[in-house]
């Protein structure tokens, strides 16, 4: 046996990092799960315990408005003050029709997607950096490989994020550290329980998407997708011309 | 979050008989429930829809999926006493707990099935004789009811609550929570036997003889076959093994029926190439082997969907237990009256249940011989059959299994469940569902 990973999940109640953490949790991992909701994260938190997890520690915090200077080392006593895997794992939606009349609707999505996530990234990866070890994973989205006019919004502060862990990617990697953006495609999970025709042959679970958020943590490229079908789905979709794609209404 | 209903079309039940939309609310965590505690308005908690008739359904009510309830809240290592939200499934808790040596007590034909379906269909398995129903494993649950909000029953705590609601069809409140003892396995494999059996007769002998000597025991008997041939089959039985590793089964990679084939697909014919081919191959395999116990316990598992294959149409399941004096005549009769249908089909099982009693008030099992057939929906032909076949299992007195009914008279549930009029005092008021609107008292 290896020693136990230690594993911080920021944004522990999203569906993926859900199913991600319980695979942790099913190899003898000690995790620690922050996010909003104290009692969701304490279900969670027996939920892996009971899965196998060696430990498992819920922290409640509002990431996209907490700084993690104080938070982070906070986060990473339970784990002894190290760690192998960190997951940003948070992020909205929004409502794009709103967000286009209102802007503090739209500054909300971004401060929490781009803004908040970005900082929380440039934090863990100085934590690695230290430690000349560890991966940190972040969620995308296909939707951040094109803008389109259904949710570019969304889509811009995914592409943002993408450049900046591409970047920590190769600032961390002369110290042996990885970053790692994995973008999954339609996922089935409460934040798109309201698109219609979610049992499509495109539409995946948490379940499916979490072993490629497992294996990102270990090694490969630098940009992930999830199911790998969206490589090339979207660098066709990048390739169509402006004046057809401007047609479509996607 | 609250709970929001969308309309469904694809809710179905595993039978695809009844089309109907569903009004469907997928919560994501317990919580969302709390507008049930208030306010009667009409429900039905579902899982898997693995019921094959119309109890998983309830037009015009609010059907509230809760396979996202799916977080496991305790395990002890020691006794194997594990509590869990009622969507998890018996495939999930196969999966982490196999490699850690503990296993469900009991589990059905499939392991797409959640703890609450299980609870609620009171669901029996090979292993009827040794271990009795699901329920009987069953420590303690948690119910919402619309009246008096939570409620924590067991065989000790709101016994009367308890009983109706194992094999209470979720009709007693919706399940949030099971506390459900599991049995160690030393591995994941099961010592199994297949024998070729040439009649009726013979496949009591066998079962006699094997009832002391293995935990598992099941028949698959080919349908189409008539006169002197009735019943013949292939008896299957076996023990846990000591032997083998607990590599737990994986769904990934399963073959998918991903559209319902045509109609006409499930035909007198094409049924009595199938069942002759099928007997072929199982005669290949007779004899002793160490089987994984996902091909043993699920091996329809393997193609997911795979009632599609009836087609638009849909299909039946008839399922009933013929009690132990009229058991073997019963069975003969209901053999020669499907064998002379030319209907039935590649799915045909027959088990004997054991003496153990099952602890709900609507629990299907009881001692005696289940079988089980499934039938394409041919429209009033098939029915016709089912009315006929229906006057054999009440003449026994016997019944049929809620779970896999979807047109039992209401005459005939109440005479095969005697405890009908006491179940209801249990019902919550704002419980519902189709198979309870055609049948309630």
């Amino acid at each position: 046996m290896t020693n136990p990973r230690r594993v911080l999940v920021l944004g522990a109640l999203s569906a993926m990092a859900v199913a991600t953490a319980r695979l942790y949790a099913a190899e003898g991992a000690r995790l620690v799960l922050a996010g909003r909701d104290a009692a969701a994260l304490e279900t969670l938190a027996a939920d892996l315990r009971a899965r196998g997890a060696l430990s498992a520690e819920a922290v409640t915090a509002d990431l996209a408005t907490t700084s993690p200077d104080a938070l982070l080392p906070a986060l990473l006593v339970p784990l002894g003050g190290a760690v192998d895997a960190v997951y940003l794992a948070y992020g909205v939606l929004g409502d794009l029709g709103l967000a286009e009349r209102d802007l503090t609707v739209a500054a909300q999505v971004i401060d929490t997607n781009y803004r908040s996530a970005a900082l929380w990234c440039l934090a863990v990866a100085a934590v690695l950096e230290r430690q000349r070890a560890g991966s940190l994973v972040v969620i995308g989205s296909v939707a951040g490989d094109r803008g389109r006019k259904s949710n570019y919004l969304y889509g811009s502060t995914k592409a943002g994020l993408g450049v900046l862990v591409q970047g920590l990617a190769h600032r961390l990697a002369k110290v042996g550290a990885r970053a790692v953006l994995v973008k999954p495609g339609f996922v089935d999970t409460p934040m798109t329980e309201h698109i219609k025709g979610r049992r499509g042959p495109l539409w995946a679970t948490p379940e499916q998407v979490a072993p490629t958020l497992r294996k990102a943590a270990d090694g490969g490229g630098t940009v992930v997708y999830a199911p790998w079908f969206w490589r090339p789905v979207m660098a066709l979709i990048r390739a169509v011309p402006s004046p057809i794609f401007h047609r479509t209404n996607l | 979050m609250t709970l929001e209903f969308r309309e469904r079309r694809d809710y179905l039940s595993w039978g695809r008989v009844e089309r109907r939309p569903q009004r469907v609310a997928r919560p994501a965590s317990r919580r969302d429930l709390a507008p049930l505690a208030s306010g009667g308005w009409p429900r039905l908690a579902v899982g898997l829809l693995r019921s094959y008739g119309d109890s998983c359904l309830a037009t015009g009510a609010s059907l509230l999926d809760l396979t996202r309830l799916d977080h496991l809240l305790a395990f002890d290592d020691e006794t194997g006493l594990l509590t869990a939200e009622a969507g998890v499934s018996l495939g999930e808790l196969m999966r982490i707990f196999v490699p850690r040596g503990w296993f469900p007590p009991v589990t059905p034909g499939t392991r797409f099935v959640t703890l609450g379906g299980a609870v609620a269909n009171d669901v029996h398995g090979k292993n009827h004789e040794a271990a009795g129903t699901f329920g009987r494993h069953v420590a303690a649950l948690t119910l919402l009811r619309s009246d008096v909000g939570e409620v924590t029953c067991s065989p000790a705590e709101n016994a009367e609550l308890f009983a109706a609601t194992i094999g209470g069809l979720g009709l007693t409140g919706v399940i949030t929570t099971v506390t459900l003892r599991m049995r160690r396995i030393a591995s994941a494999y099961i010592d199994a036997e297949k024998l070729a059996y040439g009649s009726l007769d013979a496949f009591f002998e066998l079962n006699a003889e094997s009832e002391a000597r293995f935990e598992h025991l099941v028949a698959w008997f080919d349908c189409t076959a008539g006169a002197a041939n009735l019943g013949r089959g292939i008896f299957s039985r076996g023990n846990w093994s000591p032997f083998g590793d607990l590599e737990p089964h994986r769904d990934a990679g399963l073959l998918q029926l991903p559209v319902e084939l045509p109609s006409f697909t499930i035909n007198p014919l094409s049924l009595r190439l199938i069942n002759a081919v099928y007997r072929a191959n199982e005669t290949r395999a007779l004899g002793a082997h160490r089987l994984h116990y996902g091909p043993f316990f699920h091996p329809l598992d393997s193609v997911r969907g795979w009632s599609r294959i009836y087609g638009r149409a849909g299909m039946y399941q008839y399922q009933c237990v013929l009690p132990v004096p009229t058991a073997a005549a019963a069975t003969h009769a209901l053999l020669a009256q499907i064998a002379k249908s030319g209907e039935g089909s590649f799915l045909a099982v027959l088990k004997a249940f054991g003496a153990l009693p099952s602890p709900g008030l609507l629990s299907f099992p009881m001692p005696g011989i289940t079988l089980a057939v499934d039938f394409a929906d041919h429209g009033r032909k098939t029915l016709a059959l089912f009315e006929r076949l229906d006057q054999v299992v009440s003449e026994a007195g016997g019944r049929l299994y809620p779970a896999k009914d979807g047109r039992i008279s209401r005459e005939m549930f109440a005479e095969g469940y005697p405890a009908l009029a006491r179940f209801a005092r249990s019902v919550d008021p704002a419980c519902t569902s189709d198979f309870w609107e055609r049948v309630r008292p």
